[in-house]
């Protein structure tokens, strides 16, 4: 095992999966000679080239089309959106082109574009440089969507997410960029769907996403010392989602907390909820859902703080139901 | 490019027929006074060159080799369709055709075209695509992105402008201060406009265009100024917004009428077999439509197959 941090995990990734294929190639602002506003590129350029790795101007919609054609040509395009806000900018490549190339052609074509986001939520970056909304993709049929909250996690599903044969949206977190962890020194692929039980537990079941993973890990400890025992389970990816695991761990624990940096409403949990509700519902005593309000991220740090889902906020919301 | 355009027009007139009788549910934008844009781009390209086209795409699938049969099929959503129905009038993929996708996205086929242009330069290839769009794409975000982002890198794609007066119901003149090929221009890459009536200028024009694409020089912009003769679809006739003396002016150039007289009139063709042709592509649309109308739709395994790969 080697420690590194999960902006390095991605760019260990990004560049062994390039030196395994050269149809890999990156694109996006800032990628080449900066390596990325958030160096995840960092040193791709020198190694592999202009043609490989390439600046675009500041056009998402550009970007992610670009992406589109060349993965539908045969290549495996890796582009960047400096954040996921902008991700609203390339709305139509990314909503109406990618995710239905095979399908509205009758699988005649196939469209392995990974599209790589972070999100800002906890840095003070105001409403338009926050927005963690990865359940509108889960209402996308027809695109993958990744959310890694480790560096072992980050790594294993890029490269994952690069070999497959389906559009996959690759969100970061920006405050787990400089987090440390243990990576594998033999390469390791990490499959799309299958939820990692980041610690297992018996009396209420934590479906935490990204960041919350952390939170709800350290919300654990905190109650561990008070005998609450609590189940942490990552999804790792939201499409696909592991039903079965997150039922597996209601069916023995009763009670389900999710917890994520979206907004409440029709946010990951909501969905989660649902489907537990559909085939579980007499297994279930409660149900809690830890998200942000609806409403925009705040600026001030004292009302940003006020506004994220944190570990405290999760330990008196699980104290509640136990 | 003569038996091109009849073929597009006899499909069309075919397709209007076909639309308000019921056979092609959803939406159907007929391709009727534009032929010889893709009759005249489309014979210069070869086999293995790529076309990214748009909602009004039929003409462009029956210029580029679509076989017939396949395209009725998917107006119709039957099983034989080039997309086995799951695409429709607006989506058309026939890659031994070279007709890479056609988008419903106003605008949305070009930073997509960039893309294929990309891979086709990285892929050091000979061939180039082309990216055919109307007046009212030009107005979108997705063109200027699209068309800068070629520019820069220096991709061999052309992109083909149809201005056929409207974006639906909106004349150029209200959407559009400045001429089309302007835009173009503004991205640092030859524009240049073309009457889109005379299928002999626009083969021209695509000559350059696409020899430049070819020979690594970058994208061209070409403004084909051309007119639809019936409304925005086959359900439309555009008397709403148009007056029929405007649409009769623009009949008197048509496309096909005018080449026909040329070839004529230079003694290349004579009439009989202007009426050979023509009567021999009546027959292969009468046989498509009967293809077509025979053959089965989808069954609903259909549904799931596709949405993953």
């Amino acid at each position: 095992m080697k420690t590194l941090t999960y902006a390095q995990a991605i760019n260990e990734a990004l560049a062994e999966e390039m030196r395994r294929d050269e149809k890999v190639l990156v694109l996006g602002e800032d990628v080449g000679k900066l390596g990325g506003v958030f160096k995840v590129t960092k040193g791709l350029l020198e190694e592999f080239g202009p043609e490989r790795v390439r600046d675009t101007p500041l056009s998402e919609n550009a970007i992610i089309g670009a992406a589109v054609g060349a993965a539908i040509m045969g290549y495996r395009p890796v582009a960047e959106i400096m954040y996921m806000d902008f991700l609203h900018e390339c709305g139509d490549q990314l909503v109406n082109h990618l995710p239905k190339m095979h399908f509205m052609t009758g699988g005649k074509l196939t469209a392995p574009a990974v599209i790589r986001t972070q999100y800002s939520l906890g840095r003070n970056t105001g409403a338009q440089h926050s927005q963690f909304f990865p359940s509108l993709y889960m209402n996308t049929p027809g695109i993958m969507v990744a959310v890694p909250s480790t560096p072992a996690d980050a790594k294993g599903l890029i490269k994952t997410a690069i070999r497959g044969r389906n559009p996959v949206l690759f969100i970061e977190c920006a405050a787990l960029y400089a987090s440390k962890g243990q990576i594998p020194e033999e390469e390791t692929l990490i499959p799309f769907g299958k939820a990692d039980v980041k610690r297992p537990g018996t009396d209420v079941t934590v479906v935490a996403v990204s960041r919350m993973v952390g939170e709800a890990l350290a919300a654990a400890d905190i109650l561990s010392s008070e005998g609450i025992n609590v189940e942490v389970l990552d999804p790792r990816t939201l499409v696909p989602l592991d039903t079965d695991t997150i039922l597996e761990s209601v069916k023995k624990t009763a009670r389900l907390v999710t917890a994520e940096d979206s907004c409440i409403t029709c946010g990951v949990g909501a969905e989660i909820v649902a489907r537990v509700t559909e085939r579980a519902m007499d297994c279930i005593e409660n149900v809690v859902r830890i998200a942000c309000p609806d409403i925009p991220a705040p600026f001030s740090p004292p009302l940003q703080k006020a506004y994220m889902p944190a570990r405290d906020k999760l330990a008196e919301s699980i104290r509640h139901i136990v | 490019m003569y038996e091109s355009m009849v073929m597009q027009r006899m499909l069309e007139e075919k397709v209007v027929e076909l639309y308000k009788a019921g056979f092609i549910p959803g939406l159907a934008h007929p391709y009727m006074g534009q032929e010889a844009i893709a009759a005249g781009i489309c014979a210069v390209l070869h086999k293995e060159d790529l076309i990214v086209s748009n909602h009004r795409g039929h003409g462009h699938s029956v210029a580029k080799g679509v076989p017939e049969e396949a395209i009725l099929s998917e107006l119709m959503g039957k099983d034989a369709g080039m997309c086995l129905g799951l695409g429709g009038s607006m989506h058309s993929t026939d890659l031994e055709a070279g007709v890479v996708f056609s988008t419903a996205i106003v605008g949305g086929g070009i930073p997509l075209a960039v893309g294929v242009a990309l891979a086709l330069k990285m892929d050091k290839k000979p061939n180039c695509v082309v990216c055919f769009f109307g007046d009212g794409a030009t107005n979108t975000g997705a063109f200027h992105e699209g068309v800068n982002l070629a520019a820069v890198w220096k991709l061999p794609v052309v992109f083909v402008c149809e201005n056929n007066q409207y974006a639906v119901s909106v004349p150029v003149s209200k959407s559009t201060l400045a001429s089309l090929v302007q835009r173009g221009q503004a991205h640092g890459i030859p524009g240049q406009s073309v009457d889109g009536m005379s299928v002999l200028d626009v083969y021209a024009a695509a000559s350059v265009a696409i020899s430049r694409a070819k020979k690594g020089e970058g994208p061209t912009f070409l403004e084909c100024k051309t007119y639809r003769y019936t409304g925005h679809g086959a359900y439309d006739t555009g008397l709403d917004y148009r007056t029929q003396q405007e649409i009769d002016e623009w009949k008197a150039r048509d496309p096909i009428k005018q080449f026909e007289q040329k070839l004529s009139a230079e003694k290349l063709v004579t009439s009989e077999e202007i009426e050979n042709i023509r009567a021999a592509t009546r027959a292969r649309v009468e046989n498509a439509v009967k293809f077509a109308q025979d053959r089965p739709y989808p069954s609903d395994d259909l549904l799931t197959r596709f949405v993953w790969a």
